[in-house]
This record gives structure tokens, sequence and C-alpha cells, in this order.
């Protein structure tokens, strides 16, 4: 009895032991599968960029929680710039230089960071026409302009009556209007009312920004008090659905805690489909209300390499009760986050987080239903159409957690699958899945270059994850961020890197290098420099007392700047250094910093003039000097301050080399 | 001289119009971190190219900033070019051999006189160097080659005649071998004549 009862121990031990062994050795071949078979043999030299070759398309990610945008060369994955955007970045001065402190200014004072999320392409005839890139600002809602000859920041715009500007920045057909939906709804001009009034106070703020076709510059043309729902994405339609916008949403229950729960009841929230043509007639009629607010604008002007920013005290609004025909309701599964158009304008593609179906619309069915008012009751006056009359297809059984999708051009739509952690290939039309691929791990948005766009280039796709894991060396808890770019030139979507990213690419936007490779600023013209503190030539550098402050016109050339001796600055002054960089080459920045600077370095480009503010706090002598490897001779391309005491009675003296002190 | 020998002759000095027009000599710069190259063209009344990176670069070892104003002959050549212009269509219009010989002689002595003057500046520019220069090599000079190339440092120099430059050599080389016909082809003839 006892050794039977051993025995059956025995053979159940073996066996757990032999079931354990099969599990691992089962495990560990799908992982060597997964690694071995995802990818192909000849995936390396499909995205092998030779040295000193370039890349054949631009891809720029939101940096995400970083507050700028990355800049990478596809297919090598490689990181070719980050543009600093919303964040202070020290690497080149940008938000610690004088000039350009003002572009991150706004109703609520210098802000040093952001959180960005989607980069958009200014588009001409629903194309990328490489002129500008948009991005927002999520926390402190903003909306930033690039210039994409120079990959700059060339205009920031806030947004009033709006908290977490998700749904935006997308670009209708020939960019007359970048669109911004606030993620939060609060009460307009923001007044102090208890949360718990949501129902009464509480609005969705959807903003029209009008962009100047010469010149970029952008103007909060009118908002729409739209209900107090969380607006989350959008897309602007093209082709025939050009005078429209449509933003996807969530909490249609109007929440204000425990979202999770309470904002996950309805089986159905909306997709809002804006009219804006109609908008602009309600506009020209003077059916808008003007609201006080406070919001500032912020622009980078070249011609002075210098920001100016300016609060902007009034905005038109519109309210629908007074617009009829302007915004319709359109019911979507389950919490939908994308909310993407196809390149012939005629489908909008909702992504319910929660659902088990992509719902696909059709805008011509949307028009004969709204003509013949196909309608399930309305929210607040704003008509709800009916599902049916309105739906073209549902992709059946996609995966879980779809999310986004863009476009390829040749009749297929991807869609990011965020829970099945994939990407999903579907034919428009007969609505069936016809390829999935794994991501590693979570995929978020995806971009096919052009995708969002009339006419895709659909060679590649970039999945956008969410999480790393194992992916790469580890680096401690925090770990790189991550893309995936795959062929979609076969049938079958090929799985050809994964390459690291700045945090977090949420969306991206990508397009062919020539197009903005023909166009690019190699330097500025010393000539057209026109800053109020530029030197032009050596000869006119000096440095000057105006009451505590001291104000310093400083050239940097290789390998000097002049002055390079400086004497008679006292504790408790205020120094400008105004440094011009003489140089007329490309790629021959000079930087600029001194001991115990407590703002950072400029690094100025050939013929720009950057300022760095400095308080000495005590006496000594600092030292100056050039912080980015010039020339040959870039280690003696440096200089002295010296700081006397607030009493002291040493005379402003500037000079350089032998020549006597000024 | 015929009257075919004539309109050639008209045709070779105002040929030398075209000298105004486009740049006489090319002396490029390449270098590990120019990989395209840094040019300077010299016209006959002016400079151009990417004159102030040179002159940027040639501060380490101090050779003196390379200037249009500072160069005389920038003043004076077109004027020389004018007056053989002139006298060339004189030449052409007076059908003298003597007189066209001698216009020949008068081009071919100023080519000679503005090469040996191009290389004394290429002699100065490269020899007079500051003696505090930054970057000194001991018995190193800088004199870039008239015709050809030349190692200077981590730059190849690269000197060769432009487009203005070669209608000067066409239109000399042709003048030379008209003077020639005159005084051996045609003395045979008239040989053979009598």
């Amino acid at each position: 009895m006892k050794t039977k009862k051993h025995m059956f121990k025995a053979i159940g031990f073996i066996l757990l032991f032999a079931s354990l062994v099969t599990l691992n050795t089962a495990c560990g071949h799908k992982k060597n599968n997964q690694q071995a078979g995802g990818v192909d043999k000849d995936a390396a030299s499909k995205v092998y960029v030779a040295p000193g070759k370039y890349d054949e398309f631009y891809l720029f990610t939101s940096g995400g929680f970083s507050g700028q945008m990355g800049v990478y060369g596809l297919p090598s994955g490689r990181l070719l710039k980050v543009i600093p955007v919303f964040s202070q970045n020290p690497e080149n001065g940008y938000g610690y230089s004088e000039e350009s402190k003002p572009m991150l200014m706004t109703s609520h004072g210098f802000i040093p960071w952001d959180d960005s999320h989607h980069p958009e392409f200014s588009m001409s005839n629903g194309t990328p026409d490489g002129k500008w890139i948009f991005i927002n600002g999520n926390n402190t809602p903003r909306v930033a302009r690039i210039n994409l000859k120079t990959f700059k920041t060339d205009e920031i715009i806030e947004l009033p009556s709006s908290a977490g500007n998700h749904s935006s920045p997308f670009c209708t057909e020939n960019t007359e209007y970048v669109v911004a939906g606030t993620r939060f709804s609060i009460p307009p001009t923001n007044a102090d009312v208890s949360i718990k009034s949501y129902k009464q106070n509480f609005k969705g703020m959807i903003s029209f920004i009008k962009v100047d076709p010469t010149d970029g510059k952008m103007d909060l043309s009118f908002q729409i008090e739209a209900p107090p729902f969380n607006w989350d994405l959008s897309h602007s339609g093209k082709g025939p659905s050009h005078d429209w916008s449509f933003f996807s949403c969530y909490n249609t229950e109007e929440a204000h805690t425990l979202l999770e729960v309470n904002a996950s009841q309805n089986d159905k929230d909306f997709i809002l489909a804006v009219n804006w043509k109609k908008a602009e007639e309600y506009l020209a009629q003077g059916k808008a209300k003007v609201m006080k607010n406070s919001y500032y604008r912020n622009r980078w002007i070249e011609k002075t390499h210098s920001a100016t920013s300016e609060e902007i005290k009034e905005v038109k609004v519109l309210n629908p009760k007074d617009c009829p025909g302007m915004l319709y309701l359109i019911p979507c599964p389950k919490s939908p986050h994308g909310c993407d158009v196809d390149p012939t304008g005629e489908y909008i593609v909702g992504g319910g987080k929660l659902a088990t179906v992509i719902p696909v619309y059709g805008f011509s069915k949307m028009v004969k239903a709204i003509e013949s008012k196909k309608f399930d009751g309305d929210f607040e006056g704003i008509p709800i159409i009916k599902y049916e009359e309105v739906m073209a297809g549902e992709v059946q059984k996609p995966g879980l957690g779809p999310l986004h999708t863009e476009f390829d051009g040749k009749g297929y739509a991807y869609t990011s699958m965020f829970l099945s952690s994939e990407i999903v290939k579907w034919k428009i039309g007969t609505w069936e899945v016809v390829d999935r691929a794994p991501t590693y791990y979570s995929i978020g948005h995806l971009c096919i270059p052009g995708g969002d766009s009339k006419s895709p280039w659909g060679k590649y796709i970039v999945a956008l994850n969410k999480i790393t894991k194992d992916r790469y060396l580890p680096t401690g808890p925090e770990l790189t961020q991550s893309a995936q770019l795959y062929s979609i030139e076969g049938d079958k979507m090929k799985l050809l890197l994964d390459f690291p990213t700045i945090g977090e690419p949420h969306y991206a936007q990508a397009c062919p290098a020539e197009l903005l490779t023909k166009d690019q600023t190699k330097f500025y013209k010393i000539e057209d420099n026109q800053n109020p503190f530029v030197t032009k030539a050596e000869k006119d550098t000096k440095a000057e007392r105006k009451g505590t402050e001291v104000h310093i016109y400083m050239t940097s050339i290789r390998s000097h700047f002049k002055p390079d001796n400086i004497e008679g600055v006292k504790v408790g002054d205020i120094v400008y250094f105004h440094v011009t960089n003489l140089e007329q080459d490309w790629d021959v920045p000079h930087g600029f910093t001194i001991k115990g600077s407590t703002n950072g370095e400029l690094l100025i480009m050939p013929g720009e003039t950057m300022t760095l503010k400095w308080e000495p706090k005590k006496e000594g002598i600092f030292p100056f000097y050039c912080t980015d490897f010039c020339s040959a001779l870039h280690q003696e391309m440096q200089g002295y301050v010296r700081v006397s005491a607030a009493k002291s009675t040493v005379p402003i003296s500037f000079s350089l080399g032998d020549e006597a002190a000024k | 001289m015929n009257k075919s020998i004539s309109v050639l002759i008209a045709f070779l000095s105002s040929s030398l119009i075209l000298v105004y027009f486009f740049p006489m000599w090319s002396i490029n710069l390449e270098a590990p971190q120019y990989p395209e190259g840094l040019g300077m063209k010299i016209w006959i009344n002016k400079l151009s190219g990417d004159i102030n990176t040179i002159n940027g670069l040639n501060h380490y070892i101090g050779m003196k900033k390379i200037e249009a104003d500072s160069i005389p002959e920038l003043k004076y050549m077109p004027v020389f070019l004018g007056v053989i212009i002139v006298m060339g269509l004189i030449a052409a219009f007076l059908r003298k051999k003597w007189f066209f010989t001698a216009w020949v002689l008068m081009f071919a002595l100023l080519g000679i006189i503005a090469g040996f003057d191009f290389y004394k500046w290429e002699y100065d520019y490269g020899h007079n160097l500051n003696p505090h220069a930054a970057i000194k090599v001991p018995g190193m000079s800088y004199q870039p080659p008239l015709f050809g190339s030349k190692q200077l440092l981590n730059f190849t120099a690269n000197s060769y005649p432009d487009i203005s430059g070669f209608i000067i050599f066409i239109v000399g080389g042709v003048s030379v071998l008209v003077v020639l016909y005159l005084f051996i082809f045609k003395r045979e003839k008239s040989i053979q004549l009598h």
C-alpha cells in the first residue's frame, strides 16, 4: 500500500516533470520560431543603407512625453534629428536662448515641457506638400508648426477652453484648417465650478486653426462648443468629403470620475462629422459669439533669428444649437479611438478599443442618410444618424483592440490591434481580412508614407509600439521606445527591422526624401540677419554697460571669439552675450557657454545670432568656450570674463589678441 | 591678305568679347571634409566662388585674404583686352600683314605677361605668410599650381583654364597659325608665281 502510493507519487512527479519540459521546449521553440520565422533572410539587405547613401524616406515621429519630434530615415531606421518643439532643449539652446524663450510662452507662463502625440504634414490636394509639419501639445493645449526647410519650430499657438489637445492636429485637404478637439471637456473659459456639475457646465471644444497658404501663419479661426465628450482622434475628409472633418469620441456617458468603468458603459459612442464649410457660412452670417479668453501665439521670425509672443484675448465660438446642419453624430461601437479616412475620401474607418468589429462608414451613405433624415434621435439637438444607414461594411473578427488604420493606395487598409498586438490587413470593399503580422509589442498607431493622404507611397508600414520588453539589450527598468518596419510590397507583410525611438512614438508621418531634400536651408546669409543684436563684422564687436545690464556683442569664426577678454563685469550684473556666427559655409556651427551658466548653452548656426543671459553670482575669472568641435583649433576657441565685486570700479573693457583693450 | 583671312581675323578678335562673360581660370580645392570641393573662378575683372570659405581656411596658414579690391590687375585687364579686340578689328579692316603680325605679337606678349603676373600672385599668396599663423609647417609653402594639380596639406589644389581661358588659347593659337600661313605658305605661293 505504501509502496503503491510512492509509485503513484513518483509517476505523478515524472509526468509533471515531463510536461514541464515539453511546455518549456514548446515555449522556447515558439520564441525561436518567431525570431527566425518572423524575419526573412534578406531583411538585412532591404534595410541596409550604405555609408554615405541617403535613406529613401523621411519618418517624423512624435516625441511623446519628451515633447519633441524625432526624424528618422527609412528603411534604415537611423535617427537623424530631434526637433525641439514643446520642450527646452539644452543641446542647442532652444528655450534657453533669449531669442527662443518666447516660443514656450503660454497663458500659464513659460512652460518648459509638453507631451506631443501626432505629427501631420501640411497637405496640398490631399497629398503631403513638404512645406510644414504640425504637431500637438497635449498637456497645455497647443499646436506647433515646423518648417521643413530648416527643421525648426516656426510657430506655436495655444488653444483656449481646451485641455488635453489630443484629436489634433489633422489637416483638411489643402491645409485650409488644422483641427484640434479637446480630450478633456472643461468649462469654457475654465470657470471655477463643482466637478459634479459636469453635464451642465463642461463643454468639449473643437478648434479650427486657419493656415496661411503662403507663409503658414496660424490663426484660431473659430471654435465649436461641442458636447462634453472626450474628443479622441480625428481626420479630415478629402475628395468628395473635402468639406468635412471627423472626430471620434469616448465618454458619451459624460462621466467625470472612474472613466475606466463609467465611460465604458454605452454600447456605442460616436464619430462626429463636422461640415466646416457650413461652419464658415455661419461664421460669415455672424452666428458666432465672441468669447473673452486668453491664449498665446508665438512665432519664430527667420530674418531676426528670434521669436515673438503675443497674447490674444478673444475667440469666435459657434454653438451647435444656432448652426443646424453643421454637426452630425455617427454611432460607433465601444469607445472608438482611431478615425481614419481612406485615400478616395469615401470611407471613414472607426477603431473601437473594445469593439469586436471594425466599422467602416460610407461618406455617400452619410450624405444620403442626412438628406432623407434617417436619424435615431439627437443629442442636445445634434442629429444621430442611424448606424445601419451610414455603415458601408464591418470587418469581422479583425483581432482585439482595433485602434488606427492607414492605407496603401492599392485598395488595402491596415489596422493596428493593441490587445492582440498585430497589424491586420484587410480589403476595402469586401472587408475581408487578408493578412496579419505580429508586432512586438502592443502597437498603437501605424504609419505608411502618405498613408493618411490621397496618394500613399505604399512600400513600408511602421508599427509604433507601446511596449518594448525583451526586444533590445536591457537598460534598467526604463527601456527604449521602439518602432518596427514592415515591407508591404508583396501580398504578405514582412517584418524587416526593429529600431529604437525617442519617447514616445505615438503617431508618425513619412514621405519620400526628395520632397524635402530639394529645398533645404544650408546656412543663413549674414547680410540678411536682422537680429537687433547682430554683429556683422569683427570690427563692430563691443561690450556696453547699461546700468546693471552688460551687453556683449560677440562674433565667432574659426577659431576665435571676438572679444575674448572682457573685464568690468560686476556681481549683480545681468550679462547678455549676443553671439553672431560669422561663418558662411555648410555645417560650421559654433557653440557658446560660460562657466557657471545656469542657462544651458547656445548652438549658433552660420549667419545666426543667439543670446545667452548670464547672472554672475560671485567674483572671479570665468572661462567661456566653443562647445561644438568646429575646427582643428577648436580647443583654442576660448576666452575669459573677469567678474569684480559689486562695488568695484573696474571699467568695461574688451579685447582680442594684441589690440589695445577698448 | 585676302578677304577670307580678313574675315577670320575679325571673327577671332571679336570672339574675345566672350572673355568678359565667362571665367578665365578655375582653382578647385578638394579635401576629405569638402568632397564637393571649394571653387574659385578668376574672371577678367573679378573673382567668384567660395572665396570667403577659402579665406576662412587660409587664415590658419597665415595666407593673406584673397580680395578683388587688392588685385589692381582686375581693373587693368578688361581695358587691355578691349584694346586688343579693337586693334584686331582694325587689323582685319586694314588687311596689312605687318599690322596683323604686330597684333599677334602684342596679344602673345600680353598673354605671357598675364601668365607671369598670375604666377607672381600665386607665389605671393603661397609664400608671403603671416609669421604668427596657427599652422606652420617648416619648409612648406602653399602656392597653387599655375596649371595642373598639387597636394597642399589636406587639400588637393587643381588649377585649370575655364571657358574664357580656352577661348584665349584658341584665338591665340589660330592667330599664330594665320601668321605662319601668311609668312610661309603665301611666300611659297608667290615664289611659284614668279
